[in-house]
Protein backbone atom coordinates (compact mmCIF):
# COMPACT_ATOMS: atom_id res chain seq x y z
CA UNK A 1 0.00 0.00 0.00
CA UNK A 2 1.18 3.30 -0.69
CA UNK A 3 3.10 5.38 1.91
CA UNK A 4 0.87 7.98 2.49
CA UNK A 5 -1.89 5.47 2.90
CA UNK A 6 -0.09 3.81 5.49
CA UNK A 7 0.01 6.67 7.49
CA UNK A 8 -3.83 7.60 7.02
CA UNK A 9 -4.48 4.09 8.22
CA UNK A 10 -2.07 4.17 11.08
CA UNK A 11 -4.65 7.32 12.60
CA UNK A 12 -7.92 4.93 11.85
CA UNK A 13 -9.15 3.43 15.52
CA UNK A 14 -9.98 -0.13 15.73
CA UNK A 15 -13.65 -0.80 14.62
CA UNK A 16 -14.44 2.91 13.24
CA UNK A 17 -16.67 3.50 10.76
CA UNK A 18 -15.25 4.89 7.74
CA UNK A 19 -16.38 6.68 4.31
CA UNK A 20 -13.46 7.04 1.57
CA UNK A 21 -13.84 9.56 -1.02
CA UNK A 22 -12.45 8.82 -4.17
CA UNK A 23 -11.85 5.29 -3.55
CA UNK A 24 -10.50 3.97 -5.91
CA UNK A 25 -10.28 0.15 -6.67
CA UNK A 26 -10.83 0.28 -2.03
CA UNK A 27 -7.24 -0.39 -1.89
CA UNK A 28 -7.04 1.78 2.13
CA UNK A 29 -10.80 0.28 2.35
CA UNK A 30 -10.10 -3.22 2.08
CA UNK A 31 -6.80 -2.89 4.30
CA UNK A 32 -8.90 -0.67 7.11
CA UNK A 33 -11.37 -3.63 6.95
CA UNK A 34 -9.19 -6.16 7.06
CA UNK A 35 -6.73 -4.93 9.62
CA UNK A 36 -8.74 -2.32 11.60
CA UNK A 37 -11.82 -4.24 11.60
CA UNK A 38 -13.15 -0.79 9.80
CA UNK A 39 -17.14 -0.73 9.01
CA UNK A 40 -16.05 0.80 5.66
CA UNK A 41 -17.71 2.69 2.58
CA UNK A 42 -16.78 4.25 -0.45
CA UNK A 43 -17.84 6.50 -3.35
CA UNK A 44 -15.73 6.30 -6.93
CA UNK A 45 -16.82 7.53 -10.20
CA UNK A 46 -15.02 5.29 -12.67
CA UNK A 47 -17.38 2.26 -13.23
CA UNK A 48 -14.45 -0.22 -13.50
CA UNK A 49 -13.12 0.53 -9.99
CA UNK A 50 -16.70 0.07 -8.41
CA UNK A 51 -16.84 -3.15 -10.10
CA UNK A 52 -13.67 -3.83 -8.73
CA UNK A 53 -14.15 -2.47 -5.20
CA UNK A 54 -17.76 -4.73 -4.76
CA UNK A 55 -16.38 -7.29 -6.15
CA UNK A 56 -13.23 -7.43 -3.60
CA UNK A 57 -16.95 -7.38 -1.12
CA UNK A 58 -16.75 -3.57 0.07
CA UNK A 59 -19.53 -1.28 0.10
CA UNK A 60 -19.22 1.20 -2.72
CA UNK A 61 -21.26 3.15 -4.83
CA UNK A 62 -21.06 4.98 -7.97
CA UNK A 63 -21.18 8.65 -8.19
CA UNK A 64 -19.73 12.28 -7.70
CA UNK A 65 -18.39 12.41 -4.53
CA UNK A 66 -19.57 16.24 -4.06
CA UNK A 67 -23.24 15.06 -4.71
CA UNK A 68 -23.56 12.00 -2.97
CA UNK A 69 -22.07 13.11 0.07
CA UNK A 70 -24.90 15.15 0.12
CA UNK A 71 -27.38 12.40 1.44
CA UNK A 72 -25.88 10.95 4.50
CA UNK A 73 -27.45 12.03 8.02
CA UNK A 74 -25.31 13.97 10.24
CA UNK A 75 -21.98 12.26 11.73
CA UNK A 76 -23.08 8.84 9.72
CA UNK A 77 -18.84 7.91 9.63
CA UNK A 78 -15.92 8.19 12.49
CA UNK A 79 -13.58 8.79 9.50
CA UNK A 80 -14.36 10.55 5.98
CA UNK A 81 -11.06 10.49 4.20
CA UNK A 82 -10.34 12.82 1.04
CA UNK A 83 -7.22 11.52 -0.22
CA UNK A 84 -5.19 13.25 -3.07
CA UNK A 85 -8.45 14.73 -4.14
CA UNK A 86 -8.71 18.08 -2.77
CA UNK A 87 -6.79 19.44 -6.03
CA UNK A 88 -9.33 17.93 -8.48
CA UNK A 89 -12.69 19.46 -6.24
CA UNK A 90 -14.33 22.77 -8.07
CA UNK A 91 -15.91 23.69 -4.52
CA UNK A 92 -13.25 22.63 -2.14
CA UNK A 93 -14.71 24.73 1.06
CA UNK A 94 -18.05 22.94 0.58
CA UNK A 95 -16.61 20.04 0.08
CA UNK A 96 -14.73 19.85 3.30
CA UNK A 97 -18.18 21.48 5.39
CA UNK A 98 -19.74 18.58 4.07
CA UNK A 99 -17.20 16.01 4.99
CA UNK A 100 -17.42 17.83 8.44
CA UNK A 101 -20.98 17.29 8.92
CA UNK A 102 -21.40 13.54 7.67
CA UNK A 103 -18.26 12.59 9.36
CA UNK A 104 -17.01 13.27 13.34
CA UNK A 105 -13.35 13.90 11.90
CA UNK A 106 -12.24 13.79 8.46
CA UNK A 107 -8.14 12.88 7.21
CA UNK A 108 -7.13 14.88 3.78
CA UNK A 109 -4.33 14.96 1.75
CA UNK A 110 -2.73 16.62 -0.99
CA UNK A 111 0.28 16.64 -3.07
CA UNK A 112 2.10 19.51 -1.77
CA UNK A 113 3.07 22.29 -4.09
CA UNK A 114 4.94 24.00 -2.09
CA UNK A 115 8.09 21.83 -2.51
CA UNK A 116 11.29 22.80 -3.38
CA UNK A 117 11.56 21.27 -7.16
CA UNK A 118 7.97 22.79 -7.47
CA UNK A 119 9.38 26.29 -6.97
CA UNK A 120 12.64 25.58 -8.76
CA UNK A 121 11.11 24.72 -11.69
CA UNK A 122 9.02 27.59 -12.29
CA UNK A 123 11.92 29.93 -10.69
CA UNK A 124 14.22 28.27 -13.92
CA UNK A 125 12.36 27.07 -16.67
CA UNK A 126 9.64 29.22 -16.55
CA UNK A 127 7.25 26.61 -17.00
CA UNK A 128 4.56 25.84 -15.17
CA UNK A 129 6.09 22.96 -13.00
CA UNK A 130 5.54 19.17 -13.55
CA UNK A 131 6.50 16.65 -10.95
CA UNK A 132 6.39 12.63 -10.33
CA UNK A 133 2.98 14.07 -7.86
CA UNK A 134 1.63 15.90 -10.68
CA UNK A 135 2.66 14.88 -13.74
CA UNK A 136 0.22 16.92 -15.81
CA UNK A 137 0.82 19.74 -18.82
CA UNK A 138 -1.25 22.53 -17.79
CA UNK A 139 -3.96 21.45 -20.24
CA UNK A 140 -4.82 18.23 -19.46
CA UNK A 141 -4.22 17.92 -16.06
CA UNK A 142 -7.14 16.26 -13.45
CA UNK A 143 -5.79 18.81 -10.75
CA UNK A 144 -7.99 22.08 -11.48
CA UNK A 145 -5.81 23.45 -7.77
CA UNK A 146 -2.74 23.79 -6.27
CA UNK A 147 -2.40 23.74 -2.19
CA UNK A 148 0.81 23.99 -0.37
CA UNK A 149 1.15 22.81 3.52
CA UNK A 150 0.58 26.63 4.33
CA UNK A 151 -2.87 26.93 1.94
CA UNK A 152 -4.06 24.27 3.83
CA UNK A 153 -3.87 25.59 6.89
CA UNK A 154 -4.54 29.57 6.40
CA UNK A 155 -7.83 27.66 4.04
CA UNK A 156 -8.73 25.76 7.99
CA UNK A 157 -8.90 29.25 9.28
CA UNK A 158 -10.78 30.86 6.48
CA UNK A 159 -13.29 27.76 6.21
CA UNK A 160 -13.63 27.17 10.44
CA UNK A 161 -12.26 23.48 11.13
CA UNK A 162 -9.58 22.47 13.58
CA UNK A 163 -5.69 21.16 12.72
CA UNK A 164 -5.84 17.98 15.29
CA UNK A 165 -3.09 16.16 13.94
CA UNK A 166 -0.60 16.55 10.31
CA UNK A 167 2.24 15.02 8.90
CA UNK A 168 4.16 15.86 6.09
CA UNK A 169 6.08 13.61 4.44
CA UNK A 170 8.57 12.47 1.43
CA UNK A 171 7.41 9.35 -0.55
CA UNK A 172 10.44 7.52 -2.68
CA UNK A 173 10.68 3.89 -4.10
CA UNK A 174 6.72 3.73 -6.40
CA UNK A 175 5.57 5.47 -3.40
CA UNK A 176 5.61 2.64 -1.49
CA UNK A 177 8.20 3.71 0.97
CA UNK A 178 8.78 7.75 2.52
CA UNK A 179 10.03 9.47 5.11
CA UNK A 180 7.94 11.98 8.09
CA UNK A 181 9.56 15.39 7.44
CA UNK A 182 9.64 17.10 10.76
CA UNK A 183 11.95 20.37 9.49
CA UNK A 184 10.62 23.08 6.89
CA UNK A 185 7.81 20.64 5.83
CA UNK A 186 6.33 23.13 3.25
CA UNK A 187 9.57 22.54 1.62
CA UNK A 188 10.49 19.39 1.69
CA UNK A 189 7.58 17.04 1.60
CA UNK A 190 5.90 15.67 -1.50
CA UNK A 191 2.42 15.49 0.58
CA UNK A 192 0.66 16.84 2.88
CA UNK A 193 -1.64 14.48 5.30
CA UNK A 194 -3.92 15.96 7.74
CA UNK A 195 -6.54 15.03 10.16
CA UNK A 196 -9.10 17.80 10.64
CA UNK A 197 -12.13 18.30 13.12
CA UNK A 198 -15.30 20.68 13.58
CA UNK A 199 -13.86 23.76 15.08
CA UNK A 200 -14.41 24.19 18.70
CA UNK A 201 -15.92 27.25 19.40
CA UNK B 1 -37.38 -9.51 -20.20
CA UNK B 2 -36.56 -11.71 -23.20
CA UNK B 3 -34.87 -14.90 -23.83
CA UNK B 4 -31.60 -14.51 -24.35
CA UNK B 5 -30.99 -18.51 -22.68
CA UNK B 6 -27.39 -20.41 -23.10
CA UNK B 7 -25.95 -23.07 -22.87
CA UNK B 8 -22.91 -22.33 -20.40
CA UNK B 9 -19.95 -22.57 -23.29
CA UNK B 10 -18.25 -25.15 -20.72
CA UNK B 11 -21.38 -27.07 -19.81
CA UNK B 12 -21.18 -25.86 -16.07
CA UNK B 13 -24.77 -26.30 -14.66
CA UNK B 14 -26.63 -27.16 -11.10
CA UNK B 15 -27.98 -29.96 -13.68
CA UNK B 16 -31.43 -31.66 -13.20
CA UNK B 17 -34.28 -29.62 -11.26
CA UNK B 18 -37.62 -30.06 -10.47
CA UNK B 19 -40.63 -28.81 -10.51
CA UNK B 20 -42.57 -28.30 -6.97
CA UNK B 21 -46.11 -26.97 -6.37
CA UNK B 22 -46.67 -25.23 -3.09
CA UNK B 23 -51.10 -25.25 -2.25
CA UNK B 24 -52.30 -22.58 0.18
CA UNK B 25 -55.31 -20.35 1.39
CA UNK B 26 -58.27 -23.14 0.75
CA UNK B 27 -61.19 -22.05 1.12
CA UNK B 28 -62.12 -20.72 3.86
CA UNK B 29 -59.15 -19.49 4.37
CA UNK B 30 -58.41 -17.91 1.52
CA UNK B 31 -55.90 -15.24 0.86
CA UNK B 32 -57.01 -11.65 1.31
CA UNK B 33 -55.31 -9.70 -1.46
CA UNK B 34 -54.38 -5.71 -1.38
CA UNK B 35 -57.66 -4.74 -2.95
CA UNK B 36 -60.18 -6.24 -0.63
CA UNK B 37 -60.56 -9.63 -2.34
CA UNK B 38 -59.99 -12.97 -1.46
CA UNK B 39 -58.47 -15.43 -3.63
CA UNK B 40 -57.90 -19.35 -3.12
CA UNK B 41 -56.85 -22.13 -3.22
CA UNK B 42 -53.60 -20.80 -4.50
CA UNK B 43 -50.67 -22.82 -5.93
CA UNK B 44 -47.32 -21.67 -6.19
CA UNK B 45 -45.02 -23.55 -8.51
CA UNK B 46 -41.10 -22.97 -7.28
CA UNK B 47 -37.87 -24.95 -8.01
CA UNK B 48 -34.61 -24.96 -5.98
CA UNK B 49 -30.98 -25.57 -6.55
CA UNK B 50 -27.97 -26.44 -4.00
CA UNK B 51 -27.81 -27.64 -0.44
CA UNK B 52 -30.23 -25.79 2.50
CA UNK B 53 -27.53 -25.86 5.42
CA UNK B 54 -27.82 -26.92 8.89
CA UNK B 55 -28.40 -23.66 10.17
CA UNK B 56 -30.47 -22.45 6.90
CA UNK B 57 -28.54 -19.65 6.44
CA UNK B 58 -27.33 -19.98 2.65
CA UNK B 59 -31.34 -18.92 1.15
CA UNK B 60 -31.16 -16.87 -1.80
CA UNK B 61 -34.13 -16.39 -3.54
CA UNK B 62 -34.50 -15.14 -6.85
CA UNK B 63 -37.32 -13.41 -8.41
CA UNK B 64 -38.32 -13.34 -12.21
CA UNK B 65 -40.04 -10.66 -14.06
CA UNK B 66 -42.52 -10.57 -16.16
CA UNK B 67 -41.88 -13.62 -18.66
CA UNK B 68 -39.73 -15.78 -16.53
CA UNK B 69 -41.06 -18.55 -14.21
CA UNK B 70 -39.69 -20.67 -11.61
CA UNK B 71 -36.93 -22.54 -14.02
CA UNK B 72 -34.37 -20.36 -13.39
CA UNK B 73 -31.55 -22.84 -13.89
CA UNK B 74 -30.66 -26.48 -14.79
CA UNK B 75 -32.93 -28.89 -16.78
CA UNK B 76 -35.91 -30.72 -16.42
CA UNK B 77 -34.96 -33.15 -18.72
CA UNK B 78 -31.24 -34.44 -19.62
CA UNK B 79 -31.99 -33.51 -23.72
CA UNK B 80 -33.83 -30.13 -23.07
CA UNK B 81 -32.82 -27.87 -25.57
CA UNK B 82 -32.76 -24.64 -23.19
CA UNK B 83 -31.42 -24.71 -19.27
CA UNK B 84 -33.60 -22.19 -17.25
CA UNK B 85 -33.47 -18.36 -18.10
CA UNK B 86 -30.65 -17.45 -15.65
CA UNK B 87 -28.01 -20.31 -16.31
CA UNK B 88 -25.44 -18.10 -16.74
CA UNK B 89 -25.65 -16.52 -13.22
CA UNK B 90 -26.82 -19.25 -10.61
CA UNK B 91 -24.97 -23.07 -11.19
CA UNK B 92 -22.09 -24.17 -9.25
CA UNK B 93 -18.76 -21.03 -9.28
CA UNK B 94 -21.45 -19.07 -11.05
CA UNK B 95 -22.52 -15.20 -9.42
CA UNK B 96 -25.19 -17.20 -7.55
CA UNK B 97 -22.58 -19.91 -6.53
CA UNK B 98 -25.36 -22.95 -5.85
CA UNK B 99 -22.24 -24.62 -4.09
CA UNK B 100 -22.41 -22.25 -1.55
CA UNK B 101 -26.20 -21.43 -1.58
CA UNK B 102 -29.34 -22.77 -1.39
CA UNK B 103 -31.37 -21.04 -4.32
CA UNK B 104 -35.34 -20.93 -4.41
CA UNK B 105 -37.35 -18.85 -7.34
CA UNK B 106 -40.59 -19.23 -7.66
CA UNK B 107 -43.59 -18.31 -10.11
CA UNK B 108 -45.41 -15.02 -9.30
CA UNK B 109 -49.07 -14.98 -8.27
CA UNK B 110 -51.09 -14.16 -11.51
CA UNK B 111 -48.30 -15.95 -13.78
CA UNK B 112 -48.93 -18.83 -15.92
CA UNK B 113 -46.10 -21.21 -15.44
CA UNK B 114 -47.77 -23.45 -12.84
CA UNK B 115 -48.80 -20.40 -10.27
CA UNK B 116 -52.64 -19.61 -9.62
CA UNK B 117 -53.50 -16.99 -11.95
CA UNK B 118 -56.12 -16.38 -14.58
CA UNK B 119 -55.49 -19.02 -16.22
CA UNK B 120 -55.58 -21.75 -13.60
CA UNK B 121 -59.13 -23.22 -12.93
CA UNK B 122 -61.71 -21.06 -10.67
CA UNK B 123 -63.23 -23.82 -8.20
CA UNK B 124 -66.30 -21.74 -8.06
CA UNK B 125 -66.95 -22.21 -12.10
CA UNK B 126 -64.55 -25.24 -12.37
CA UNK B 127 -63.64 -23.05 -15.55
CA UNK B 128 -60.29 -20.69 -16.18
CA UNK B 129 -60.89 -17.62 -13.77
CA UNK B 130 -59.99 -15.05 -16.97
CA UNK B 131 -61.41 -11.71 -16.05
CA UNK B 132 -62.84 -13.30 -12.72
CA UNK B 133 -59.29 -13.28 -11.79
CA UNK B 134 -58.64 -10.51 -9.02
CA UNK B 135 -56.02 -7.99 -9.75
CA UNK B 136 -53.10 -8.60 -7.84
CA UNK B 137 -50.38 -6.76 -6.95
CA UNK B 138 -46.48 -6.74 -6.58
CA UNK B 139 -47.55 -6.85 -2.58
CA UNK B 140 -49.89 -9.81 -3.08
CA UNK B 141 -47.01 -11.62 -5.23
CA UNK B 142 -45.08 -11.35 -2.65
CA UNK B 143 -47.40 -12.19 0.28
CA UNK B 144 -47.60 -15.25 -1.55
CA UNK B 145 -44.06 -16.20 -1.29
CA UNK B 146 -43.39 -15.50 2.30
CA UNK B 147 -46.14 -18.08 2.35
CA UNK B 148 -43.65 -20.32 0.50
CA UNK B 149 -40.54 -19.34 2.62
CA UNK B 150 -42.89 -20.16 5.43
CA UNK B 151 -43.68 -23.71 4.19
CA UNK B 152 -39.89 -24.32 3.94
CA UNK B 153 -39.02 -23.39 7.41
CA UNK B 154 -36.91 -20.50 6.29
CA UNK B 155 -36.90 -17.71 8.58
CA UNK B 156 -34.19 -15.33 7.47
CA UNK B 157 -33.02 -14.94 3.63
CA UNK B 158 -29.45 -14.22 3.21
CA UNK B 159 -30.19 -12.36 -0.17
CA UNK B 160 -32.93 -11.69 -2.87
CA UNK B 161 -32.05 -11.04 -6.15
CA UNK B 162 -34.28 -9.72 -9.13
CA UNK B 163 -34.11 -7.88 -11.93
CA UNK B 164 -37.21 -5.42 -13.37
CA UNK B 165 -40.56 -6.23 -11.95
CA UNK B 166 -38.26 -9.14 -10.23
CA UNK B 167 -36.58 -6.33 -8.62
CA UNK B 168 -39.46 -4.23 -7.60
CA UNK B 169 -40.41 -7.71 -6.02
CA UNK B 170 -37.02 -7.79 -3.97
CA UNK B 171 -37.82 -3.98 -3.33
CA UNK B 172 -41.69 -5.11 -2.07
CA UNK B 173 -40.13 -7.61 0.22
CA UNK B 174 -37.48 -5.17 1.80
CA UNK B 175 -40.18 -2.87 3.03
CA UNK B 176 -42.75 -5.72 3.68
CA UNK B 177 -40.87 -8.16 5.50
CA UNK B 178 -37.46 -6.33 6.47
CA UNK B 179 -36.55 -8.69 9.78
CA UNK B 180 -36.22 -11.72 6.76
CA UNK B 181 -34.42 -9.57 4.66
CA UNK B 182 -30.72 -9.64 5.34
CA UNK B 183 -29.68 -8.31 1.84
CA UNK B 184 -30.81 -7.51 -1.88
CA UNK B 185 -29.56 -6.87 -4.78
CA UNK B 186 -32.48 -5.32 -7.08
CA UNK B 187 -31.28 -4.61 -10.97
CA UNK B 188 -32.10 -2.57 -13.82
CA UNK B 189 -35.08 -2.15 -11.64
CA UNK B 190 -37.46 1.28 -10.18
CA UNK B 191 -39.23 2.41 -7.26
CA UNK B 192 -42.45 2.90 -9.23
CA UNK B 193 -42.95 2.97 -13.24
CA UNK B 194 -42.70 6.38 -14.69
CA UNK B 195 -45.40 7.54 -17.30
CA UNK B 196 -43.29 6.37 -20.37
CA UNK B 197 -43.42 2.88 -19.14
CA UNK B 198 -46.69 2.98 -18.28
CA UNK B 199 -47.58 3.93 -21.31
CA UNK B 200 -45.71 1.03 -23.27
CA UNK B 201 -47.48 -1.03 -21.53
CA UNK B 202 -50.77 0.03 -22.31
CA UNK B 203 -50.01 -0.30 -25.76
CA UNK B 204 -49.88 -3.64 -25.22
CA UNK B 205 -52.66 -4.25 -23.29
CA UNK B 206 -54.45 -2.43 -25.93
CA UNK B 207 -53.13 -4.76 -28.53
CA UNK B 208 -54.00 -8.01 -26.44
CA UNK B 209 -57.44 -6.77 -25.86
CA UNK B 210 -58.30 -5.32 -29.75
CA UNK B 211 -58.01 -9.10 -30.45
CA UNK B 212 -61.07 -10.57 -31.55
CA UNK B 213 -59.95 -13.83 -30.26
CA UNK B 214 -59.39 -12.29 -26.75
CA UNK B 215 -63.18 -11.80 -26.28
CA UNK B 216 -63.29 -9.77 -22.64
CA UNK B 217 -60.87 -12.46 -21.52
CA UNK B 218 -62.63 -15.69 -21.95
CA UNK B 219 -61.08 -17.29 -24.75
CA UNK B 220 -59.59 -20.22 -22.45
CA UNK B 221 -62.16 -22.33 -24.38
CA UNK B 222 -61.29 -21.79 -28.32
CA UNK B 223 -58.77 -19.76 -30.46
CA UNK B 224 -56.53 -17.38 -28.29
CA UNK B 225 -55.69 -13.90 -28.76
CA UNK B 226 -52.38 -14.77 -30.30
CA UNK B 227 -51.72 -11.70 -32.54
CA UNK B 228 -52.56 -9.47 -29.62
CA UNK B 229 -50.33 -11.33 -27.35
CA UNK B 230 -47.46 -11.06 -30.09
CA UNK B 231 -48.10 -7.42 -30.76
CA UNK B 232 -47.72 -6.63 -27.08
CA UNK B 233 -44.61 -9.15 -27.28
CA UNK B 234 -42.88 -6.77 -30.04
CA UNK B 235 -43.66 -3.84 -28.12
CA UNK B 236 -41.64 -5.15 -24.96
CA UNK B 237 -39.49 -6.13 -27.13
CA UNK B 238 -38.56 -2.52 -28.01
CA UNK B 239 -38.44 -1.44 -25.14
CA UNK B 240 -35.64 -3.73 -23.63
CA UNK B 241 -33.60 -2.62 -26.45
CA UNK B 242 -31.99 0.77 -26.78
CA UNK B 243 -30.91 2.78 -29.94
CA UNK B 244 -27.48 1.83 -29.61
CA UNK B 245 -27.92 -1.62 -29.29
CA UNK B 246 -30.58 -2.10 -32.02
CA UNK B 247 -28.27 -0.61 -34.49
CA UNK B 248 -25.67 -2.83 -33.39
CA UNK B 249 -27.89 -5.48 -33.64
CA UNK B 250 -29.74 -4.86 -36.86
CA UNK B 251 -29.33 -1.39 -38.32
CA UNK B 252 -30.83 -1.61 -41.28
CA UNK B 253 -29.88 -4.87 -42.56
CA UNK B 254 -32.60 -6.81 -44.99
CA UNK B 255 -33.75 -9.92 -43.51
CA UNK B 256 -32.67 -12.63 -46.23
CA UNK B 257 -33.31 -10.20 -49.21
CA UNK B 258 -31.44 -7.71 -51.67
CA UNK B 259 -33.71 -5.16 -52.34
CA UNK B 260 -37.63 -4.10 -50.81
CA UNK B 261 -40.21 -6.48 -51.42
CA UNK B 262 -42.47 -3.54 -51.68
CA UNK B 263 -44.97 -5.24 -49.84
CA UNK B 264 -45.84 -5.95 -46.19
CA UNK B 265 -43.58 -8.60 -45.33
CA UNK B 266 -40.82 -8.58 -42.95
CA UNK B 267 -38.03 -6.36 -44.98
CA UNK B 268 -36.17 -5.49 -42.39
CA UNK B 269 -34.28 -7.79 -39.58
CA UNK B 270 -35.50 -5.87 -37.19
CA UNK B 271 -38.90 -6.20 -38.29
CA UNK B 272 -38.47 -10.19 -38.42
CA UNK B 273 -36.56 -10.77 -35.19
CA UNK B 274 -39.54 -8.62 -33.42
CA UNK B 275 -42.30 -10.89 -35.59
CA UNK B 276 -40.14 -14.07 -34.10
CA UNK B 277 -40.14 -13.08 -30.64
CA UNK B 278 -43.47 -12.59 -30.93
CA UNK B 279 -44.63 -15.82 -32.61
CA UNK B 280 -42.20 -18.09 -30.12
CA UNK B 281 -43.80 -15.79 -27.12
CA UNK B 282 -47.30 -16.81 -27.37
CA UNK B 283 -46.24 -20.55 -27.64
CA UNK B 284 -45.67 -20.26 -23.63
CA UNK B 285 -47.44 -17.41 -22.63
CA UNK B 286 -50.89 -16.46 -21.52
CA UNK B 287 -52.34 -13.13 -22.74
CA UNK B 288 -54.20 -12.35 -19.55
CA UNK B 289 -51.60 -13.34 -17.62
CA UNK B 290 -49.59 -10.52 -19.50
CA UNK B 291 -52.30 -7.85 -18.62
CA UNK B 292 -52.64 -8.66 -14.96
CA UNK B 293 -48.37 -8.77 -14.13
CA UNK B 294 -48.12 -5.40 -16.53
CA UNK B 295 -50.95 -3.86 -14.39
CA UNK B 296 -49.57 -4.74 -11.31
CA UNK B 297 -45.90 -3.24 -12.37
CA UNK B 298 -48.27 -0.08 -13.02
CA UNK B 299 -49.61 -0.23 -9.78
CA UNK B 300 -46.74 -0.63 -8.00
CA UNK B 301 -45.32 2.53 -5.97
CA UNK B 302 -43.12 1.88 -3.36
CA UNK B 303 -43.11 5.10 -1.83
CA UNK B 304 -46.65 5.54 -1.99
CA UNK B 305 -47.39 2.06 -0.37
CA UNK B 306 -44.54 1.89 2.24
CA UNK B 307 -44.14 5.51 2.99
CA UNK B 308 -46.77 7.71 2.85
CA UNK B 309 -45.31 8.95 -0.76
CA UNK B 310 -41.84 9.03 0.76
CA UNK B 311 -39.31 7.02 -0.91
CA UNK B 312 -37.09 7.78 2.60
CA UNK B 313 -39.96 6.43 4.15
CA UNK B 314 -40.47 3.12 2.72
CA UNK B 315 -36.92 2.22 3.27
CA UNK B 316 -36.90 3.34 6.97
CA UNK B 317 -37.52 -0.28 8.08
CA UNK B 318 -35.18 -2.13 6.12
CA UNK B 319 -31.89 -2.97 7.69
CA UNK B 320 -30.52 -5.06 5.44
CA UNK B 321 -27.22 -4.24 2.55
CA UNK B 322 -27.99 -3.54 -0.64
CA UNK B 323 -26.32 -3.89 -4.00
CA UNK B 324 -28.23 -1.76 -6.50
CA UNK B 325 -27.76 -1.91 -10.02
CA UNK B 326 -28.53 -0.30 -13.36
CA UNK B 327 -27.11 -0.21 -16.94
CA UNK B 328 -26.30 2.91 -19.25
CA UNK B 329 -28.16 1.77 -21.97
CA UNK B 330 -31.52 1.14 -20.15
CA UNK B 331 -34.05 3.56 -21.13
CA UNK B 332 -37.14 1.59 -19.49
CA UNK B 333 -35.83 2.26 -16.29
CA UNK B 334 -33.10 4.58 -16.31
CA UNK B 335 -30.44 5.15 -13.68
CA UNK B 336 -31.74 8.01 -12.11
CA UNK B 337 -34.86 5.75 -10.95
CA UNK B 338 -32.13 3.69 -9.26
CA UNK B 339 -29.74 6.36 -8.00
CA UNK B 340 -33.19 7.53 -6.20
CA UNK B 341 -33.58 3.80 -4.47
CA UNK B 342 -29.70 4.60 -3.34
CA UNK B 343 -30.33 7.85 -1.99
CA UNK B 344 -33.27 6.68 -0.35
CA UNK B 345 -31.64 4.28 1.45
CA UNK B 346 -28.43 6.41 2.42
CA UNK B 347 -30.64 8.75 4.06
CA UNK B 348 -31.42 5.86 6.21
CA UNK B 349 -27.90 5.25 6.84
CA UNK B 350 -27.88 1.62 5.10
CA UNK B 351 -24.99 -0.32 3.81
CA UNK B 352 -25.41 0.39 0.10
CA UNK B 353 -23.59 -0.12 -2.89
CA UNK B 354 -24.50 1.08 -6.47
CA UNK B 355 -22.96 0.31 -9.84
CA UNK B 356 -24.21 1.48 -12.76
CA UNK B 357 -23.02 -1.27 -15.62
CA UNK B 358 -21.73 0.31 -19.04
CA UNK B 359 -23.96 -1.73 -21.44
CA UNK B 360 -25.33 -1.44 -25.12
CA UNK B 361 -27.89 -3.86 -24.74
CA UNK B 362 -30.73 -1.90 -22.90
CA UNK B 363 -33.08 -3.05 -20.25
CA UNK B 364 -32.17 -6.66 -21.22
CA UNK B 365 -28.51 -6.08 -20.30
CA UNK B 366 -28.99 -7.91 -16.84
CA UNK B 367 -29.95 -11.39 -18.27
CA UNK B 368 -27.12 -11.31 -20.96
CA UNK B 369 -23.87 -12.63 -19.91
CA UNK B 370 -21.94 -9.78 -18.42
CA UNK B 371 -18.69 -10.49 -16.32
CA UNK B 372 -18.27 -7.39 -13.88
CA UNK B 373 -22.51 -8.34 -12.67
CA UNK B 374 -21.49 -11.65 -11.66
CA UNK B 375 -18.23 -10.72 -10.52
CA UNK B 376 -20.28 -7.80 -8.43
CA UNK B 377 -22.75 -10.42 -7.32
CA UNK B 378 -20.51 -13.14 -6.13
CA UNK B 379 -18.26 -10.56 -4.31
CA UNK B 380 -21.40 -8.77 -2.50
CA UNK B 381 -22.80 -12.22 -1.89
CA UNK B 382 -19.37 -13.31 0.09
CA UNK B 383 -19.57 -10.47 2.00
CA UNK B 384 -22.52 -10.82 3.27
CA UNK B 385 -22.86 -14.37 3.89
CA UNK B 386 -19.57 -13.50 6.18
CA UNK B 387 -20.93 -10.97 8.04
CA UNK B 388 -24.50 -11.73 8.31
CA UNK B 389 -23.74 -15.08 10.42
CA UNK B 390 -26.76 -15.64 12.49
Amino acid sequence: MRFDLQIIASWIEPGSKVLDLGCGQGVLLHFLKEKKQAVCAGIECVESKVGKSIERGLSVLQGDINEEILDYPDDTFDYVILSQTLQQVYEPAKLIQSLLRVGKKGIVSFPNFGHWRVRLQLLLTGHAPITKQLPYEWHDTPNIRVISIKDFRKFSRDVGFDILREEAINTINHEKRGNIIKFHPNLRSTYGIFLIGKEKT
Amino acid sequence: MSEYIEHNEDGVSVGLVEKKFFTFAEPPNEMLLENGDKLGPVTIAYETCGKLNADKSNVIFVLHALSGDSHVAGYYQGDDPKPGWWDIMVGPGKGIDTDKYFVICSNILGGCMGSTGPSSINPKTDKPYGLDFPFVTIGDMVQAQKKLIDHLGITKILSLIGGSIGGMQVLEWCAKYPEMALSAIPLATTARHSALAIAFNEVARQAIMADPHWIGGNYYAGEKPDLGLAVARMIGHITYLSDESMRLKFGRRLQEKKDFSFNFDADFQVESYLRYQGTKFVERFDANSFLYITKASDYFALDDQHGSGSLVEAFSKAGGKFLVVSFTSDWLYPTYQSKALVQAMKKNGLDVSFCEIEAEWGHDAFLLPNERLAAMVKGFLDRVYNETRY
